[in-house]
């Protein structure tokens, strides 16, 4: 493999680290090359953002703040980190495949001219980068052309955490990140909730989840029922959420809730990385599902293809 | 106000997703075909603000001949009129020659936004919005559901968008721009409408516009190997009667799995 010099975008809020960004550093350690990590924002933020960066095994931190970064905005964040890039010349630049990466990291590709692959969860000697397409039905291996740097967006949980290397304390450097204000176009306000949330999934032991499967709005009392005599919280996949038919408040995924129960039953779901993101550190999973090549399989211990209509009621026979 | 959207055309959520010999795409030549599913939220917003604040809504996209049939589909749920962009390598195309494609098709359009859905069903690459915004020279948002617009009064007071945009977590936030922008999409912005048979009908004497693809620039993701993902688990697959398999299911979780 030819020398790689890696730059890792962290990713904070409020001066917080965003998890996914440890995974970030974690796949961009496994190449055993050079990385440095960059954080941007204001400074406060920065500098304790970075004073947490500095324990991985890092050749450098680099906070680069500007008042013009204090929130974030796309037009701002692509313009810093373009600069930076051109400054430290990385031939690949890491993201957590978060919904801010989501928001800019494209964008920065384009100006950049460079080539990116998104949504990826495992890479390759080569590199070659792994991604799920069609729903999650089938996996890719991409190879990306062109000059570097390429960039790189990691999935959750495609890196663990608590395989990353800690050192005795990376550098950090704090620079002023090259960002016009008066290019900035989005004006950002703060971040809220829609409603307090009355239902905590996270808590849950056990969840039977819904998914499109469930056909229609009518079924959900019969997975309701099912819940209820599991002692389950009753969850759903987006689609199920978007279609009214369960409130927003009880959607598991990467736009929802992230749950580890003890069970969780997923009926009619087909896996969709979206969702498996929020449901896969269940510590029993269990699907129902009439397609036996659905990717909700790829990580059930237990699973019935079949239909579920009529697998619910003998279930619930079976319970009594 | 001339609101562009651009949609994709995918196979089904139905279809079974079968690898071609050489692994390098589906074999999608027996496949059926649908509008991608953000992309109709996408197109019923822009629906829904023509009826707010009057204008034209344009429908967008790039791909072989077969894509007539979702643009037709557009133009009968209410769009005005469609530009195709049409060339075969599009069907495998990655974000930027996609995006580049659209991008030449509304190059001689005066837009004030355009919208698109989040991401395909089929590459999901969450990027063509996203770039095509960097190629318009545009402000942009991603991950939408709300759409709040201030057209231009004309006394010289610029049109305005407001948006709120999804975080993670059930975390939402607004963020205001200038128009004209591109937004990308979430599904369950909206409720969805269905072409009428009046609906279809019109749209028969609705134009669909043809140009030509731009010359294609080198393409900068390859696809090298398209398969089923490997089980990151043993699964245990329990099989027979429903009743069997409901009755062995309640027993392994409870006496196995210990779960209740």
């Amino acid at each position: 493999m030819d020398a790689m010099k890696l730059l890792v975008i962290a990713e904070q809020q409020n001066g917080t680290l965003h998890r996914a960004s440890w995974e970030a550093i974690v796949g961009a350690q496994t190449t055993g090359q050079p990385v440095t990590v960059v954080v941007f924002g204001s400074s406060a933020h920065t500098a304790s953002a970075a004073a947490d960066l500095k324990a991985a095994d890092v050749s450098e931190v680099i906070a680069a703040s500007s008042p013009a970064l204090e929130s974030y905005t796309a037009d701002g964040f692509t313009a810093a980190a373009a600069a930076l890039i051109a400054d430290l010349s990385p031939t690949h630049v890491v993201f957590p495949h978060t919904y801010q990466t989501r928001d800019y990291a494209p964008r920065l590709a384009a100006r950049l001219g460079r080539a990116i692959a998104t949504d990826v969860i495992a890479v390759k000697e080569g590199p070659v980068y792994v991604r799920p397409m069609f729903q999650g039905k089938v996996n890719a291996d991409v190879v990306l052309e062109g000059p570097a740097p390429h960039l790189v967006t990691l999935q959750i949980g495609a890196f663990r955490v608590d395989a990353m290397k800690k050192g005795a304390g990376a550098p950090v450097r704090a620079v002023t990140a090259t960002v016009d204000a008066a290019t900035i176009r989005q004006k950002a306000e703060a971040p809220f909730r829609e409603a307090k949330q009355a239902v905590d999934l996270s808590q849950a032991e056990r969840i039977v989840s819904v998914g499109r499967g469930i056909k229609g709005e009518e079924h959900i009392a019969l997975a309701k029922q099912l819940a209820d005599a599991l002692g389950a919280e009753l969850a759903a996949s987006r689609p199920i959420c978007d279609a009214g038919w369960l409130p927003m408040e009880r959607q598991v995924g990467s736009s929802g809730q992230t749950v580890a129960p003890k069970l969780y039953l997923a009926l009619g779901i087909s896996g969709a990385i979206q969702h498996v993101v929020g449901m896969k550190g269940a510590r029993t999973i269990v699907a129902i599902n009439k397609d036996p090549e659905a990717p909700i399989f790829e990580i059930a211990d237990y699973g019935i293809a079949g239909d579920l209509f009529e697998i619910i009621p003998a279930m619930m026979a079976a319970l009594k | 106000m001339l609101i562009a959207v651009c949609i994709k055309q995918v196979v089904t959520r139905e279809w079974q997703v079968r690898v071609n010999e050489a692994k390098t795409w589906v074999r999608d030549q027996d496949a059926s075909w649908e509008l991608n599913e953000p992309d109709a939220y996408a197109l019923e917003e822009a629906l829904r603000l023509r009826e707010k604040h009057g204008g034209e809504v344009v429908v967008v996209s790039a791909g072989p001949a077969r894509v007539t049939q979702v643009l037709r589909e557009a133009l009968a749920r209410g769009a005005d009129r469609a530009i195709h962009v049409e060339a075969d390598h599009f069907a495998t195309a990655d974000a930027f020659t996609a995006a580049e494609a659209l991008a030449a098709a509304l190059a001689g359009e005066k837009v004030d936004l355009v919208l698109t859905g989040l991401q395909s069903d089929d590459q999901g690459f969450a990027q063509v919005g996203v770039v095509l915004a960097e190629k318009l020279g545009l402000a942009h948002a991603t991950i939408i559901m709300e759409v709040q617009l201030d057209p231009s009064t004309g006394s010289g007071q610029a049109a305005t968008l407001r948006v709120k945009r999804e975080l993670e977590g059930g975390w939402f936030q607004w963020i205001a721009m200038p128009l004209p922008a591109v937004i990308t999409i979430q599904s369950g912005i909206n409720q969805l409408r269905y072409a009428t048979l009046k609906g279809i009908m019109a749209a028969k004497k609705k134009e669909i516009r043809a140009v030509p693809a731009p010359a294609a620039a080198a393409a900068r993701q390859r696809i090298t190997a398209l398969y089923m993902p490997e089980k990151s688990k043993q699964t245990r697959m329990i099989t027979g009667s429903a009743a069997e398999a409901a009755k062995e299911l309640v027993r392994v979780l409870r006496d196995e799995a210990r779960v209740f």
